[in-house]
């Protein structure tokens, strides 16, 4: 099973590659943007085929390893 | 005295750290990460500067689970003291031994220069050989410098006089190299035997490199 996790700053934690990102994209004309938030994506291959067992051991990865829940929020999606 | 430093694969500062501590008088000892037990003579234990695990994932992220981090977690329990420099800091904060996390530099420049220090508390052994208000100069150079931590979590700093230096210029006026929230550059937990910080003291020491002032600072566990 593939399982893909997003991993952001939190929303009021102030995302420095975010803002610098939209300045470059301001530089080069697209004047449309206005928020530009990036964070990672990390996609595990899991040897599960329970989704309720995969989503619960994703959970405590996140917690413990994946995001620093101080200033990351995370989300899971699970991929058939 | 015994001063006992971490080294993770990617620490870098182990052996200048080594150099001031000898320099100052002290035992030291470099313990592998792999290592289960803190040697039961520590009187100080550093968590040293670098890149462990080549900062991959988070800086200190990885780190936070090496094998001797169970036996650091329990000897800070203990009472034991621990100072984390830099990289070292950023372990601890991953490790849950200090509050908030260190983010990129607001700049998103790596900053490596030396930059001027406020005392804020002295109440301490870390640093009750300077004075409240006293500035040092110690060499920064970090990446992930950026001192965060909620708002609550912010008040129970200063509530506990946790917060124990302030980057400043040279006359003592707040300036914020990387974005730290209010400028902070190294705390203390509540129980006050777990230190950490983004500059380096180990880097100055003597005078013909640029500053001493790290020493003061170092000394201050020597008397433990």
């Amino acid at each position: 099973m593939k399982v893909v996790v997003n991993v952001f700053l939190k929303a009021g934690v102030l995302d420095s590659q975010g803002k610098a990102v939209h300045h470059a994209l301001e530089s080069i004309h697209f004047n449309n943007v206005s928020d530009v938030r990036v964070g990672k994506q990390i996609v595990l291959k899991l040897d599960e085929s329970d989704e309720k067992k995969a989503m619960e051991d994703t959970t405590r990865m996140c917690e413990d390893l994946l995001a620093n829940t101080v200033i990351e929020d995370y989300t899971i999606e699970i991929v058939k | 005295m015994k001063v006992t430093i971490l080294q993770f694969p990617g620490t870098n500062c182990e052996y200048d750290t080594q150099h001031a501590f000898k320099s100052l008088g002290a035992d030291t000892e470099i313990l592998w990460h792999k290592a289960e037990a803190v040697p039961s003579d520590t009187d100080l234990l550093v968590v040293a500067g670098g890149f462990s695990y080549g900062d991959y994932l988070r800086s200190g992220a990885i780190a936070k689970f090496s094998p001797v981090m169970r036996a650091v977690k329990k000897y800070a329990e203990d009472g034991g003291k621990i100072l984390g420099i830099c990289n070292g800091f950023q372990v601890l904060t991953e490790a849950g031994l200090l509050p908030g996390a260190l983010k990129r530099n607001e700049t998103l420049h790596f900053i490596s220069k030396y930059h001027h220090l406020k005392v804020i508390n002295n109440e301490n052994i870390f640093l009750e050989r300077l004075q409240e208000d006293d500035i040092v100069n110690i060499p920064i150079a970090h990446h992930d410098g950026n001192y965060y931590i909620d708002e609550s979590g912010l008040k129970e700093l200063y509530e506990n006089n946790q917060i124990l230096l302030k980057y400043c210029d040279e006359n003592g006026n707040e300036k914020n190299p990387n974005g730290s929230i209010d400028a902070i550059a190294g705390i203390c937990n509540k129980e006050r035997n777990v230190f950490g910080l983004m500059p380096h003291p180990e880097r100055a020491m003597e005078t013909i490199l640029g500053s001493d002032d790290g020493i003061k600072m170092l000394q201050g566990f020597l008397n433990a």
